[in-house]
């Protein structure tokens, strides 16, 4: 058992990998499909605001890609993608802790910047004209995500410099 | 059972609410020279059906078939607008009671947006099948009709079926989850008791038929509204002045039609905040009421500008539009 665990290493770090893609990707997947749903109605009764409901509708996208840059960062640095290297438990456990801001943050904001951008398709709905102002509100939830990935790429960086 | 999903509806409504009639719309409509320019305007912002020659009842007819067309496309629900379509069964039982005793045909008096058509309701109670009605109109229609075989009293039998659509209403709103619903309902029974204890003080009803007539809500003590309404409008003035429709006195002193518009106004007010949700179904229910005010507006227009009727008058009695 013992030795199991202490060939675990490459298995934490490719959890960790998962986990980026899979949270921040349903959190994207989430928001996507509610502004989706909201700009299939407005299109329904107004089909010219098409353009600006898809940016609307585009906006939580974004979590997804973070988690996959950071799944990608982390395959590169364990040698899943490129040259192998070895990975220890305690490094694969640090890879798994350094997806996990992205991958929660991901998720939550995702879902929340689509339900923003719901609320931004529904201004725009009735005042074309205020686009600007009501793409920003939902773009502030974008913020969180950004810190996220910032901490994310950081500690995965730092991870592969870390000799344990 | 999983909760019906708003955000397809609210984001279409949005796009609905542009078309709504505005006030400049309304001022347009009440400088227009004549009736048939009114018809004319009207149909330029695509109300009623492709005819040109459209009636302006026809007109009206069109649009409110237009608001139910569309909630049945937007929501699954169908017991969601309850408490707007049972209005309309018991104005059908109503009308299919009086057509039974007084043996006519009434056939063009039924409320085509029930949530049971009119024809059904005359055929069950023509053949006493009571129980074949909704559960909610059972009780009710057994016992108008014995009250009007008994006593001829028309009156009566509509005391009974107003009773009892008010309970109803309440009774669905009660049962929605939506506090707008819940809102319009209470709204609309407290209000129909004002009216109705303003209506028997003037007429001078004794208190048992008072009690009969109104029906219980949770922000008016209709025992004490009754015994208010047995002596007096100002008794009702006084008796509404410890309640939160303190505001509704002024207007209730006024005229009945100030009273009328005071409540629709309050409506509105209370519907302003639905412009900001948008994964309910408030919006849906707020539009319901824009666009009924809105017929309530243009069939005032309309048969103001048939009867040659003073601007003045018109506008004192328009209500506040909710875009």
């Amino acid at each position: 058992m013992s030795e199991i665990f202490a060939n675990s290493g490459l298995f934490f770090a490719l959890l960790g990998a998962a986990f980026a893609t899979f949270l921040a990707g349903t959190g994207s997947a989430i928001g996507v499909g509610k502004a989706g749903v909201a700009a299939a109605g407005v299109l329904a009764e107004e089909p010219s605001l098409f353009g600006k409901v898809l940016i609307f509708q585009l906006l939580p996208a974004t979590q997804g890609i973070y988690g996959l840059l950071v799944a990608f960062l982390i395959l590169t640095n364990v040698g899943l993608i490129g040259t192998p290297a070895d990975v220890s438990v305690q490094q694969g456990l640090l890879y798994l802790a350094a997806s996990l801001p992205i991958g929660i943050s991901g998720l939550f904001s995702g879902i929340h910047q689509g339900n923003c951008s719901v609320a931004g398709i529904g201004t725009v709905a009735k005042k074309p004209d205020q686009m600007g102002k009501a793409i920003i509100l939902p773009a502030m939830v974008e913020t969180y995500a950004i810190l996220a990935l910032l901490i994310s790429i950081l500690a995965v960086f730092g991870v592969a410099n870390v000799n344990i | 059972m999983a909760k019906e999903d708003y955000t397809y509806a609210v984001a279409r409504i949005r796009s609905k609410e542009l078309k709504l009639l505005s006030s400049k719309d309304i001022d347009a409509l009440l400088s227009a020279p004549s009736y048939e320019d009114c018809i004319r305007y009207l149909t330029d912002k695509g109300w009623g059906d492709d005819r040109s020659d459209i009636t302006a009842e026809e007109l009206l007819s069109a649009e409110r078939r237009k608001i139910w067309e569309l909630m049945g496309e937007l929501v699954k629900d169908e017991n969601a607008f309850d408490v707007f379509l049972l209005q309309n069964d018991f104005h059908n039982l109503k009308v299919a009671i009086k057509a039974i005793t007084r043996d006519v045909k009434a056939d063009d008096m039924y409320s085509e947006f029930g949530k049971l058509p009119g024809e059904k309701i005359f055929e069950f109670i023509d053949k006493r099948q009571y129980f074949s009605l909704p559960e909610y109109l059972q009780q009710p229609a057994k016992d108008a009709m014995d009250a009007i075989l008994k006593t001829s009293d028309g009156q009566l039998c509509d005391v009974i079926i107003d009773s009892a659509c008010l309970c109803a209403v309440h009774k669905a709103g009660e049962a929605s989850e939506n506090p707008i619903i819940r809102l319009y309902a209470e709204l609309l029974v407290a209000s129909s008791d004002i009216k109705i204890a303003v209506r028997c003080a003037k007429t001078e009803k004794s208190l048992d038929f008072i009690r009969q007539a109104l029906a219980p809500c949770d922000t008016l003590n209709v025992n004490m509204l009754a015994s208010a309404a047995s002596k007096g409008v100002d008794e009702i003035c006084s008796c509404l002045s410890s309640t939160s429709y303190k505001s509704a006195v002024e207007p209730l002193k006024k005229s009945p039609s100030a009273f009328e518009k005071y409540c629709d106004d309050l409506l509105t007010d209370k519907m302003q905040t639905q412009k900001w949700e948008p994964f309910t179904i408030g919006p849906l229910v707020a539009y319901v009421i824009a666009r009924e005010n809105e017929i309530k507006a243009v069939r005032l227009i309309l048969s103001a500008k048939l009867n040659d009727l003073d601007e003045n008058i018109i506008k004192e009695r328009l209500r506040k539009m909710y875009v």
